[in-house]
């Protein structure tokens, strides 16, 4: 007979509650001494996943660097965002360059400090999927490759939402953007196209490579902090439902980051130095459909004409998921 | 100390003094001795503390050095031609940021068709970008304004590009009088930034800005390089005080007190003019030189007082304006604005083509007849350029032109250059 742990979890979730856990366990956000590196008032659209993403992951690297954190930022929603001058929410060091040199600017910051031997204060360089895995990738790899003392976090919403909702290399197939429009034969994201990035970090050897969704604010901090713990270059990759790119209701970020990873479409795993460490565990995979379904993106799949085959394309694609990163729970013997 | 070395040699050592804190590498000729020279330093131990990167690109050699100078780093790179081209997006970010980089520029062409020898269009293709931009005439001044240049760009908290020609002066090996430690210690204090990223004070750094001020941010960058004008000959002044010889300033003359016709020129071929002109001298000519060391902010004033006595200026440039003639005339033109005197371009030694004497001599003498027309092409061979532009007429699909052009010439011809 197999021992199941007793667990507790909030209503509907299956996050474990702040209160039942013991303090040090608790989320940095529960603490009434919480950093709050990015303050309230920036302009992010309601319901944003990258705002909700950077408040946890930046305050998590603060809490575990004691508050010795500088911050290099991509031009993006989330330098736009925060930042127009004279206005600023980063309560923290931080400096946007461009959009595609954050890597390597957050390299350049990391190696002033080494030089004048601040090894307390660590580096984090942040960016969307579009300033990440497109225009950014060069410095990106680069970075990575070095083993640069930097924690890169991209903040993936499947394209350039800042532009107008345009195709990056992490759109997903199928999905309708300004630029994947939904006509033709075969509307939206073409299929065999794009790149997962964690994937690639990790082909890098590089000490720490994890991903994390917004519905899991307690993993995504969890994986901060043991980023924090370690030297060398390290990346994180959160997928941040986006409501305007998606067309989703704002109060639905959390759900819709909860069924990209219960069905399987976004694996959320920690590898070290090039190897899978552990993953979040799917209970009981859903139906793609579930997910797709209430994002406009992708209603051109159902509507009178079903695209059963387009639906099935991404199914099979999610069952891959389950498979390669061994997503299923395993059930009692 | 005397010492007869290569002129990247002279300008690593140079560097080196000048005790910079993160150097990034990315390699393109001819700038990579420098780098090799400054990446051996490191390595061994005898330039410390300094943290050497070799990046995956330009674009990341200027970022690195962003990011480094913001956290309050003294930042340094070399690079050249295309590599300056392909790092232009974080070139102009790193003086809209008000980073004090310094930055030698080994001129070279720009393709295509690619070519690796020396001519200023990759400096000048910057020119607009917010750098102070300097150009050496020998490797002396090559290495000495690089000194000046850490001085300058902290000083003003706005990046300096010190421009030397490729292979001319990188890669020729002559005497250079090397500074001690303690003079350039004299000479240059600790950078203490105007802003920095720090945990105890942060600050965001580089943030959006709009119509209601963005023209203010931008009059004040042309501001600071105005000041710049200001202060550069008092850091020249300061420079000879400490190391005991001229080095830098706005410009240069040479035998144009009473002179008819000047020659404008910057860089290295500055040598080859002035002995022309001795020449020319010794026959009775009434010629001289203004050479130009600062070209951004550009020293009009002084360029002016240096000009308006002559009757004609003859303004010869290693760039092209393409479609409209020079580039360093144009910049010669606003300093002679209203005065009446002919003015002369001459296009010359692009992509490394020889300026010799012989040239020289012949093309002075015609601008004293003002025989001249107003944009000229040193040494251009017109049998080519005619012969392809009868083939385009003849065939549309004429093919690719620079291999016409060698087909036409065959590769003996370049013995002649």
């Amino acid at each position: 007979m197999s021992f199941q742990p007793v667990k507790f979890y909030q209503t509907g979730t299956f996050t474990v509650g702040n209160r039942l856990l013991p303090p040090e366990e608790r989320s940095v956000q529960a603490s009434a001494r919480r950093f709050n590196s990015i303050n309230s008032g920036h302009r992010a659209c309601q319901g944003c996943g990258e705002a909700l993403g950077a408040r946890y992951a930046i305050d998590a690297a603060m809490e575990a660097a004691d508050g010795q954190i500088i911050a290099a930022n991509a031009t993006g929603c989330l330098e736009v965002f925060s930042t127009p001058y004279p206005e600023t929410s980063w309560q923290i060091p931080w400096i946007h360059s461009l959009f595609g040199n954050t890597a390597a600017v957050a390299t350049g910051v990391a190696a002033a400090l080494k030089v004048k031997g601040k090894r307390d204060v660590r580096v984090v360089a942040q960016g969307g999927d579009g300033g990440t895995t497109d225009i950014g990738f060069g410095c990106l790899s680069g970075m990575f490759e070095r083993n640069d003392d930097v924690l890169y976090i991209c903040y993936d919403n499947g394209g350039y939402m800042n532009t107008g909702v345009q195709r990056s290399s992490a759109t997903p197939p199928a999905a309708r953007t300004a630029t994947t429009m939904a006509v033709g034969p075969e509307p939206g994201n073409v299929f065999g196209q794009g790149k997962f990035v964690p994937a690639i970090a990790m082909a890098h050897d590089i000490p720490y490579v994890a991903t994390a969704t917004v519905a899991d604010l307690r993993d995504l901090e969890a994986k901060v902090s043991r980023a924090m713990e370690i030297r060398g270059a390290r990346y994180i990759h959160i997928l941040v439902p986006c409501p305007l790119g998606w067309g989703t209701a704002s109060h639905d970020t959390i759900r819709m980051a909860r069924l990209a990873k219960e069905t399987g479409i976004f694996p959320v795993f920690e590898a070290e130095h090039g190897e899978i460490k552990s993953v979040l565990t799917i209970r009981r995979p859903l139906p793609v459909e579930e997910y797709l379904r209430p994002q406009k993106r992708y209603a051109h799949l159902f509507g009178k004409n079903p695209a059963v085959e387009t639906i099935a394309h991404i199914q099979a694609l999610a069952d891959r998921n389950i498979r390669k990163y061994r997503l299923q729970a395993r059930r009692g013997s | 100390m005397l010492k007869q070395t290569e002129g990247s040699r002279a300008v690593a050592e140079a560097v080196a003094l000048c005790r910079p804190e993160v150097i990034c590498a990315y390699p393109i000729s001819p700038q990579t001795h420098i780098v090799e020279a400054l990446g051996e330093m490191v390595k061994d131990g005898s330039l410390a503390p300094c943290e050497f990167i070799n990046v995956e690109s330009e674009f990341a050699a200027m970022s690195v050095a962003i990011g480094a100078s913001a956290a309050g780093a003294r930042s340094y790179t070399a690079t050249a031609s295309q590599g300056l081209l392909y790092m232009a997006e974080a070139v102009y970010n790193a003086s809209g940021l008000g980073l004090p980089i310094v930055m030698t520029v080994a001129n070279r062409s720009i393709g295509a068709p690619i070519n690796i020898w020396n001519d200023h269009s990759d400096a000048l293709s910057q020119r607009d970008s917010g750098w102070l931009q300097l150009f050496a005439e020998t490797n002396q001044e090559a290495l000495d304004l690089h000194i000046q240049a850490f001085r300058l760009a902290e000083e003003l908290s706005l990046p300096v590009m010190v421009c030397m020609d490729g292979f001319i002066l990188t890669h020729a090996y002559e005497r250079v009088d090397m500074p001690t430690q303690a003079q350039v210690d004299a000479y240059l204090p600790t950078y203490e930034p105007r802003q920095v990223l720090d945990p105890a004070d942060p600050v965001s750094i580089g943030a959006m800005v709009g119509p209601e001020a963005f023209m203010e941010v931008r009059y004040l960058a042309h501001a600071k390089q105005l000041q710049a004008l200001q202060r550069i000959p008092a850091f020249a002044a300061e420079f000879r005080q400490i190391f005991g010889r001229d080095s830098g300033g706005l410009t240069h003359t040479y035998r144009s007190e009473d002179a008819e016709t000047i020659i404008v020129a910057m860089g290295s071929v500055l040598g080859t003019i002035k002995d022309v002109v001795d020449e020319m001298r010794e026959e009775g000519h009434k010629i001289g030189v203004l050479g130009i060391t600062l070209f951004r902010p550009f020293p009009i004033a002084r360029v002016r007082e240096g000009l308006q006595g002559a009757k004609r200026v003859v303004v010869l440039e290693k760039s092209m304006a393409i479609g409209l003639g020079g580039i360093l005339s144009t910049n010669v033109r606003m300093a002679l604005s209203g005065l009446h005197m002919h003015g002369y371009t001459v296009i010359a030694g692009l992509g490394g083509r020889a300026i010799t004497k012989k040239s020289l001599h012949g093309l002075f003498r015609e601008a004293e007849q003002d025989a001249l027309e107003s944009v000229t092409f040193l040494d251009l061979d017109w049998a080519m350029v005619n012969k392809q532009l009868e083939r385009e007429k003849a065939h549309r699909r004429s093919g690719p032109v620079a291999e016409n052009l060698l087909r036409d010439v065959g590769i003996v011809a370049a013995r002649n250059y």
